[in-house]
């Protein structure tokens, strides 16, 4: 029989022990009768022999082993019952709880589903990513770099250690059915699901015949696509749509919420049927590579067999393969800069749920002093210290369990507002839920707290001077707690003044960095990308002049004051940089300073209002026939040419791609927060360098053409502008797109989202910690000055004037103050220094912050505990020694 | 009567098992027998015995089911488990091994005085 058994049949088991005593009894009766006893001697005898039975059966109850059970169950009731007994003190500390358990559960929630969770594929462990690696490429500055398509294919066939498949990121416009619209979709390898292991929820997959050029141009829908365009129906299969001018019938639909490096495409197409010449050269590498290790094999090994066939290749393609191998590591999921955040908002919330700790703690603690009558009573009645121990965890334990339930209901409820707050997208949100991880968390931080906040008043329970306690009655003597709660209240005020600080920090950091000069000026302004029609791509003096039509057209819009176009802009994610030098002379690319490359028409300077400090922008003349010429930013010119005038002197950018790769200097602008107003001091890539739009060489220009985006400057709103721009540039067969439109202004203040979302937080968190700092303060104040009544009544009657009291009380707090902001100043600069690690463009100026908020804090705590002094003030001496 | 002695510590429990070893018996009977084979010698405390059951129960060295009893009156009834033989075993051989060493001891001649 198990003890739950044992415990469920707890009533049974009574019974039957009551049997077993009684036979015995009666048995050993009969037989000394049967010997000639007389009968009431004989039941006498029987029960001596036998021992008490109620002892008997205590003793028997414990050694069922049940016992520690029935015990809980019995202080489980009575924890609740006691709780019952005083509603106030149990909603403010289940609220408190609530509160804090809350806010950390919600967090961890966050933290579970976007860090540690496996991605969502069966059997994650064996999925990996292969990468390209070559000596010559720099992975800190540019991250892992991909594959090319044949190195792909190649490793692909001859690995016997993992199936790979590879995905290649594309965009392009969909004109039928439907208005035309720009999509995103990948070319991959037909067994890519197959890898991943992830059913289509429709159709099928390609077949390698179509993954070959000239095989038969099929699609395969993203769900959400499905849903969008075709409502959901299963007709689509069979149907078909115009991607790029090009006609793909339907044959699959991706399962819902399928994701791949985190994005859902609309759209998937077979890579091999893609004739393009970067896909045949092995000095290009675009691929993204997926690969699951066989059954049995590990990491290491498939490294191992990757690496050799890198090295074959290498052998066989000196030219393009020379140096370079492929890198396996576990395939994770891809975050970015959000880790550090939400690790930071889980401990600024862990401080929270102390402080409430430290709040609910010290209130028990008042009450434990206050019942110190009934538990010495209850010593004297024979109750053992462990067993006293146990019951006040166990109450404290029922407290922090509700809590944890309540908190757990406003985790569940919060989230999602939450989600839809965080600045940008959070990455991998939709995997975020409530699973039995986090439930698993909120259990054991409840039961943690309830063991922090309980265990100081359980230990207290009283055991020395028992008869002292019994006789003292109410008068009971607060001396021993005080400390103890002084203890409670300064950490309250500590932790208060981290979070307190770290606010203040955070709040110069934003006003530092709003006050910073971008380089440019952002209002009126209005970026947008654009995909020209894909009959204006198929030759390079069609493009020049779709490109020369839309800038005029545009330039002739009411309200467009001028437009230029663009490939990459600042604040934007995306952006291309090139190694430059000074010299002619062969020098390995990974030595040489990055440059941030922009690509630019003549009056890109004028629409974004950057500064011209020296020379000239580009204008007409600089076309492919003229002198190749860039402009620079100022820190370029400081890095290149220190105080010598740049302008006529020449930069040779290596893998630029033109015929020749010197480029003559015409012109200094100044330099443009490319990074947002946070990341550009800290930025690896600074240095910025123009180009000509009107100099790309032909070979170009189909690509460029697909990354360029239009800028606006705009006499009016420049959102007021989309709906004209759109049907003006549509172009003649109607396949012209604007996508990604944004204004400056938008993109300057997302630069700053991730501040002042964490200052708006940290706000939030530090003006709690405030709150149940004084809420605490006040509490155990009231507490000791209630406890010192007749004390203070002694006073006033011998002479003691109120301000005397007052200041009694005051100097007590005041002590527990400034220990607090001593301790929590010293933590607080600690705290500091991790908060300028993680955030971006944190000031690293904590003095002001420390002004600001340290009186802050003591001036709230001042007026916590001036009311409690001023009711010690006011005590009528007849009445408080009269209580005696 | 000879004056009892204590029974001494823990070996109340091997007792019980040597007892429970002949057969299924109730409380009652085997506080009887007890006493009949330690011969009066040793004072059983019987309200030590049935915590003892209850914690050999516990502990799966012995079970025991409801059963009519010579008078007809259902009793509940302890018998050994195969745990229990073991531990029986095991316990008696340690026993017997101790109270070799102790009249060793006590045999020793002269020596310290």
């Amino acid at each position: 029989m198990s003890w739950w058994h044992r415990l469920l049949r707890r009533k049974k088991m009574e019974e039957q022990l009551e049997k077993e005593l009684k036979f015995h009894l009666e048995r050993h009766e009969a037989d000394l009768i049967s010997s000639g006893v007389h009968p009431d001697e004989a039941r006498r005898r029987a029960r001596l022999t036998l021992g008490g039975p109620e002892q008997v059966k205590e003793e028997c109850r414990d050694a069922r082993g049940t016992r520690w059970l029935e015990d809980a169950w019995q202080d489980f009731r009575y924890a609740l019952r006691t709780l019952r007994q005083k509603p106030g003190f149990a909603a403010v500390a289940l609220l408190t709880l609530a509160l804090g358990i809350g806010s950390t559960t919600g967090m961890f929630t966050l933290v579970n589903g976007v860090l540690l969770e496996p991605l969502p594929y069966p059997e994650p462990s064996s999925l990996v990513v292969v990468h390209g690696q070559s000596s010559e490429w720099n992975a800190e500055l540019f991250g892992q770099q991909n594959v090319a398509y044949q190195d792909f294919l190649d490793a692909q066939r001859s690995a016997r250690s993992l199936d790979m498949a590879a995905a290649l990121f594309n965009g392009g416009t969909l004109s039928e059915p439907g208005e035309p619209e720009y999509v995103d979709f990948r070319e991959i390898s037909p067994d890519l699901f197959l890898v991943l292991r992830v059913p289509l929820s429709q159709g099928r997959a390609f077949t390698p015949e179509e993954d070959k050029i000239g095989g038969a141009p099929v699609t395969i829908l993203g769900y959400s696509f499905w849903l969008r365009h075709f409502g959901g129906a299963p007709d689509a299969l069979g149907s078909s749509l115009r991607l790029d001018g090009k006609r793909y019938s339907i044959v699959g639909v991706a399962k819902e919420g399928f994701r791949l490096f985190g994005q859902e495409a609309d759209l998937y197409i077979p890579v091999g049927q893609n004739p393009a010449r970067f896909l045949h050269n092995r000095a290009a590498h675009p691929m993204h590579v997926v690969a699951r290790l066989r059954p049995g094999v590990t990491l290491s090994q498939a490294q191992a067999e990757l690496s050799l066939i890198g090295r074959q290749l290498a052998e066989a393609y000196k030219d393009t393969n020379a140096g370079r191998t492929f890198l396996v590591q576990p395939f994770r999921p891809d975050v970015g800069d959000v880790r550090p955040i939400l690790w930071l908002l889980l401990g600024a919330v862990g401080l929270v749920l102390l402080i409430a700790c430290a709040n609910v703690a010290s209130l028990l603690l008042a009450r434990a002093v206050s019942r110190e009558r009934e538990l010495a009573m209850r010593v004297a009645l024979g109750a053992t210290r462990s067993r006293l121990v146990r019951q006040c965890l166990t109450e404290s334990a029922v407290l922090g369990l509700s809590g944890g339930v309540l908190g757990v209901l406003l985790a569940s409820l919060g989230i999602r507002p939450f989600i839809a707050f965080w600045p940008g997208a959070l990455p991998r949100a939709e995997e975020v839920q409530l699973d039995w991880h986090v439930l698993l968390f909120a259990a054991g931080v409840s039961i943690l707290s309830g063991l922090l906040f309980g265990l100081a008043p359980a230990l207290r329970a009283p055991f020395k001077n028992l008869e002292q306690t019994l006789r003292a009655g109410m008068r009971s003597i607060a001396g021993g707690s005080r400390r103890l709660h002084s203890v409670f209240v300064v950490s309250e005020i500590a932790l208060a003044i981290i979070l307190l600080v770290a606010a203040g920090m955070l709040g110069r950091t934003l006003l530092h960095l709003s006050s910073l000069d971008p380089g440019l000026d952002i209002h009126n302004v209005l970026v947008t990308r654009m995909a020209l029609s894909p009959s204006a791509l198929a030759d390079p003096a069609k493009t020049r002049a779709a490109w020369k039509d839309i800038l005029d057209r545009a330039r002739h819009i009411p309200g467009v004051q001028s437009v230029a176009n663009v490939d990459t802009f600042p604040m934007r994610e995306g952006d291309n940089e090139q190694a430059y030098s000074t010299t002619p002379d062969q020098v390995p690319v990974n030595k040489l300073p990055f440059a941030l490359m922009t690509c630019a028409s003549a009056d890109y300077l004028k629409v974004m209002g950057i500064l011209l400090r020296r020379g000239r922008f580009f204008d007409d003349h600089d076309d492919p026939k003229s002198t190749q010429v860039i402009v620079i930013d100022e820190v370029l010119a400081q890095n290149a040419f220190g105080s010598q005038d740049p302008i006529g002197k020449r930069l040779w950018i290596p893998e630029m791609g033109y015929s020749s790769n010197a480029f003559e200097i015409v012109g200094v602008v100044g330099h443009v927060r490319h990074w947002g107003f946070a990341a550009d001091d800290q930025a690896k890539v600074r240095a910025q360098i123009y180009y000509p739009f009107s100099q790309l060489p032909d070979s170009f220009l189909r690509r460029w053409s697909e990354l360029m985006s239009l800028a606006v400057r705009t006499e009016i709103p420049p959102l007021s502008l989309v709906a004209p721009m759109r049907s003006e540039l549509k172009g003649a067969s109607n396949d012209q797109v604007l996508y990604e439109v944004h204004t400056m202004e938008q993109l300057a203040s997302d630069s700053l989202a991730q501040q002042r979302f964490l200052l708006l937080l940290f706000g939030i968190f530090a003006a709690l910690a405030l709150l149940l700092a004084c809420i605490g303060i006040y509490g155990v104040l009231a507490y000791l000055t209630g406890q010192r009544v007749q004390e203070m009544g002694v006073r006033i009657a011998l002479g003691a004037r109120p301000a005397d009291v007052m200041w009694l009380v005051l100097r007590q707090s005041l002590g527990m103050i400034f220990l607090g902001v001593i301790l929590g100043g010293a933590a607080a600069l600690a705290c500091g220094r991790i908060l300028q690690r993680l955030v971006q463009g944190m000031q690293p100026s904590t003095a002001s912050a420390f002004a600001t908020m340290i009186p802050l804090l003591v001036f709230a705590a001042l007026i916590a505990s001036f009311l409690p002094a001023r009711r010690a003030s006011r005590i009528d001496p007849v009445i408080a020694l009269r209580q005696e | 009567m000879n004056p009892k002695t204590d029974l001494p510590q823990g070996t109340l429990d091997l007792l019980i098992l040597k007892i429970a070893a002949l057969g299924p018996a109730h409380g009652y009977a085997i506080a009887q027998r007890l006493e009949q084979v330690s011969q009066h010698v040793v004072q059983v405390p019987q309200g030590s015995l049935y915590p003892a059951l209850h914690r050999l129960e516990n502990r799966g060295l012995l079970a025991a089911d409801w059963k009519e009893s010579e008078t007809g009156r259902e009793a509940k009834f302890y018998r050994l488990t195969r745990k229990g033989r073991a531990q029986l075993e095991t316990e008696a051989a340690s026993w017997e091994r101790l109270t070799q060493a102790v009249g060793l001891i006590l045999s020793l001649s002269g020596g310290a005085e």
